[in-house]
């Protein structure tokens, strides 16, 4: 008996300071106005532009720093940014640089041509004495560029080694962005911990795995941002990313997992979804087995119910895709184009053509990567609807990086056909380093299904050297229809982007660039 | 017991380069490496090559774990790829954060997990062993993450008693009320598990013990019953009980990983599997190293209390 009087006693006093530890707990009150609380996937490698390669890294970054150039809003064309104006040689080899005038950092220094041959002179010059606080992984984004100039305090000429079309594009991406030099001299490796730009927001704090605070730039050049400040949390849990957006502990959401949207229905929240310049495809095996045969590669281009995995499998995250150009390239994109429709009787008839009946094929799926949405699913129905018109299709699958060290180096002799999406930022980049015969693996590129088609090599070499955007369009238009004819790849579907925002976020909208840009935001 | 303490440590000492050559020799030997981790999409030959230079990969595979176990008993764990950091401040800091949280679970687990089975065990079969026995099984029989997660959509999204992830809030003041709110949850998925093994064999345990005749003898002379079962039964019990807390402080120290995925706590079990996923060597290596030097002191503090305690293992 006395035992148990004991436990009661002791469960009384437990449950009182239970009791009294809840009572002192903070309430747990909405996030403050003019703040924005910002649920991200991960913790930010580092603030400094140009050594990092995560799209969660530039979501942070293209609010705390302006590049020469930028997109202009809600499209993937080049417009002025620090850059004025500027024109390009005749030979389509030299770029000069009008920059705007009274632009300073937020370390207070100005930005000048010098401070531009410095960013990119730190990048590309090995000898250069602040190399070493690299390493610049994506610095090859630029590896055209032979010298870097200033012609004058606000003039910059940039050389490039051979014509180079996509180097426009290339400068509005994020490892284009503009660093301080002051602040690059000041904390040399440590600078990606004490950033300073020129853009809307200027650097608060940095909690580890805790949350990135920037704050409103009065001074900004392009007018001070609505929001006092905005804290980066990182969540990389999508279940409790999703929690947190439930909770009220966050305002905005990125990558809102597909089976999670239904809970954002209703007044509370706002979903917002924006097509981007993303292809997911199934790479085919095009030097031996099956594949090897344009028609069995067609037939399963037939053969994949593409619209059920995009509202299925996905949820309607994404939409169908017709060729390897996704459409958010408006400009470069082939709008006559239709998907492979659904038709498993053209594609056994395709099938009994090649004599390729009955083909036994091995599968590679990864567990889940950049842009992969949701690899294990899709396989399983990709597998489905192979199996449904006569193949027998093993699946192997392989975590991300065992995935890509996999596929990468070529399918020959391992498997027939593997799984694969992309991000990019110019319509050149995907087709030049996976679809030309001289980016097969064994040369360097991302051809790993070996595909080989003299036409669509000389299209992709003249565009590159093409120096206005009509006449890449032109190209980049043929190219597709041919790529889509002899489907190299499986074209399955182009991800839209998603974001949860709460009814007291204003003016909040996605971008085709995929990055956050949050300086026209409200928050109430 | 000083020579028998100084023994301990001399033998932990291979056991520790041990454990340095296994971790090292599995991230040299795992499929991808870190410059493709962080070119992803643009990792060509070429690309990867020129990274693993820079990186200082492009050494043979004895001079690197030479030059790592050289410059850890200098104390520099070197810098993480993945987060541009010095390792050893990283893994400082997150050790500190999952402390908080295992040791949390671990007091509540002992005390707890102890009372339940004394009090089991001395009401053997009656109506008070049998509700804890089921709430005990029930208790073993759901994994951590499945629970954490119910908690997380019960108390933090639906009544809004608790937040939902982190160690401390994002505004207001980082003090004590803070930590506890954030704590509560995580600390009580991560304890229930090991409440319920502790539960079970510290009532074996006593119930053993209470059979014995120094029990018979201590009733017979009229010793309260609360003292024979508190104080002389369980201090004999304890000698078999603190070896399965100490099994179970390691039970809970590796169960922290799942906890602070869901939760999103910042602790070194959640760093571990971020870096593992970018192949963010130095990190991984310097995190293992560390937590496995701590296990390992934590065993010999065990044995020895153990020791201190059981006067015939003292000899």
């Amino acid at each position: 008996m006395n035992v148990l009087k004991m436990t009661r006693r002791a469960l009384l006093a437990t449950t009182a300071a239970a009791g009294l530890a809840l009572g002192a707990a903070p309430a747990l009150a909405q996030t403050p106005p003019g703040v924005l609380i910002v649920g991200q996937i991960a913790e930010p490698k580092s603030l400094d532009p140009h050594t990092v390669t995560a799209v969660n890294d530039f979501r942070i970054l293209m609010n705390m720093y302006d590049g020469l150039v930028r997109y202009a809003p809600g499209t993937l064309e080049v417009a002025p940014s620090l850059a004025e104006s500027w024109e390009i040689s005749e030979d389509g080899t030299e770029y000069t640089f009008n920059l705007r005038e009274g632009v300073t950092f937020h370390d207070g220094s100005s930005l000048d041509a010098e401070a531009v041959v410095f960013n990119f002179e730190r990048m590309l010059n090995e000898d250069h004495p602040y190399y070493e606080t690299g390493p610049f992984p994506l610095a090859f984004f630029f590896s055209s560029v032979q010298t870097v100039e200033a012609l004058d305090e606000l003039t910059v000429k940039f050389t490039l080694n051979e014509p180079y079309a996509p180097f426009l594009s290339n400068l509005a991406y994020p490892t284009g962005l503009i660093v301080s030099p002051a602040a690059v001299m000041e904390h040399g490796a440590d600078f990606g911990r004490n950033p300073s730009g020129t853009g809307a927001f200027t650097f608060g704090e940095w909690r580890s795995n805790e949350a990135v605070v920037v704050e409103g730039n009065p001074d900004y050049w392009d007018g001070a941002p609505a929001l006092d400040a905005v804290v980066f949390r990182p969540i990389t849990d999508a279940n409790t990313r999703t929690a947190e957006m439930l909770a009220g502990g966050i305002d905005l959401m990125v990558e809102v997992p597909p089976v999670a949207l239904s809970e954002f229905q209703g007044d509370s929240y706002t979903v917002h979804e924006q097509a981007g310049p993303h292809v997911w495809f199934l790479i085919l095996n095009a030097k031996e087995g099956p594949f090897a045969d344009v028609r069995v590669r067609q037939a399963a281009n037939y053969a994949i119910n593409k619209e059920a995995i995009v509202n299925d499998v996905l949820e309607g995250t994404a939409e169908v895709a017709a060729g390897p150009t996704p459409p958010a390239f408006a400009w470069a994109y082939n709008p006559d184009l239709e998907p492979y429709p659904y038709d498993p009787e053209r594609a056994r008839e395709l099938i009994a053509e090649a004599g390729a009946e009955g083909a036994e094929l091995t599968f590679f799926v990864t567990e889940g990567g950049s842009g992969m949405l949701d690899p294990v699913a899709m396989g399983t129905a990709i597998q489905a609807d192979l199996a449904a018109v006569g193949f027998d299709v093993t699946i192997e699958t392989y975590e991300w990086n065992t995935f890509l060290g996999e596929v990468n180096p070529g399918l020959e002799g391992k498997a027939d056909m593997a799984e694969m999406a992309w991000m990019t930022n110019d319509p050149d980049t995907l087709p030049f380093l996976a679809l030309r015969t001289a980016a097969w693996p064994d040369q360097g590129g991302f051809n790993s299904g070996y595909y080989s088609n003299p036409e669509v090599d000389a299209l992709l070499e003249q565009a590159r050297v093409a120096t206005t955007q009509d006449e890449r369009a032109e190209l980049y238009k043929q190219m597709q229809v041919i790529v889509q004819e002899d489907a190299p790849w499986v074209f399955v579907a182009n991800w839209k982007q998603n974001a949860v925002t709460s009814a007291n976020v204003e003016n909040f909208s996605l971008e085709p660039s995929f990055f956050l840009l949050l300086d026209d935001v409200v928050k109430n | 017991m000083a020579g028998y303490i100084l023994k301990r440590l001399i033998s932990a000492i291979p056991v520790l380069l041990g454990i340095s050559i296994i971790v090292f020799v599995i991230m040299a030997l795992i499929p991808g490496d870190p410059a493709t981790a962080i070119l992803g999409s643009y990792a060509t030959p070429e690309n990867v090559e020129r990274l693993n230079r820079d990186l200082g990969l492009d050494k043979g595979m004895v001079q690197r774990y030479f030059i790592w176990l050289g410059n850890m008993l200098t104390g520099d764990f070197g810098r993480s790829f993945a987060l541009n950091r010095p390792v050893i401040d990283e893994v400082l800091e997150r050790f500190n954060a999952t402390l908080v949280l295992a040791g949390t679970s671990f007091i509540l687990c002992s005390l707890v997990g102890v009372a339940a089975g004394v009090v089991s065990a001395s009401r053997q079969y009656g109506l008070a062993d049998k509700a804890i026995t089921f709430v005990v099984l029930l208790g073993i029989s759901i994994p951590s993450f499945f629970l954490g997660m119910m908690m997380i959509l019960i108390f933090a999204v639906n009544l809004r008693m608790f937040p939902v992830s982190g160690m401390w809030p994002i505004y207001g003041d980082r003090d004590l009320a803070a930590l506890i709110s954030h704590l509560t949850l995580p600390a009580l998925a991560l304890a229930v598990v090991a409440t319920g093994v502790i539960a079970r064999l510290a009532r074996s345990a006593m119930l053993e013990v209470l059979r014995q005749d120094f029990i018979r003898t201590a009733r017979a002379k009229g010793v309260h019953e609360r003292s024979v079962i508190w104080r002389h039964a369980l201090r004999a019990a304890m000698v078999s009980i603190i070896p399965v807390l100490g099994i179970q402080a390691g039970f809970v120290l590796s169960g922290a990983v799942y906890i602070e995925i869901v939760f999103q706590w910042p602790g070194v079990g959640r760093m571990l599997v971020d870096a593992i996923l970018k192949r963010d060597i130095l990190l991984v290596q310097g995190g293992v190293v560390f937590v496995a030097a701590c296990y390992v002191m934590f065993n010999i503090a065990v044995d020895v209390a153990q020791t201190l305690l059981d006067p015939r293992i003292r000899s």
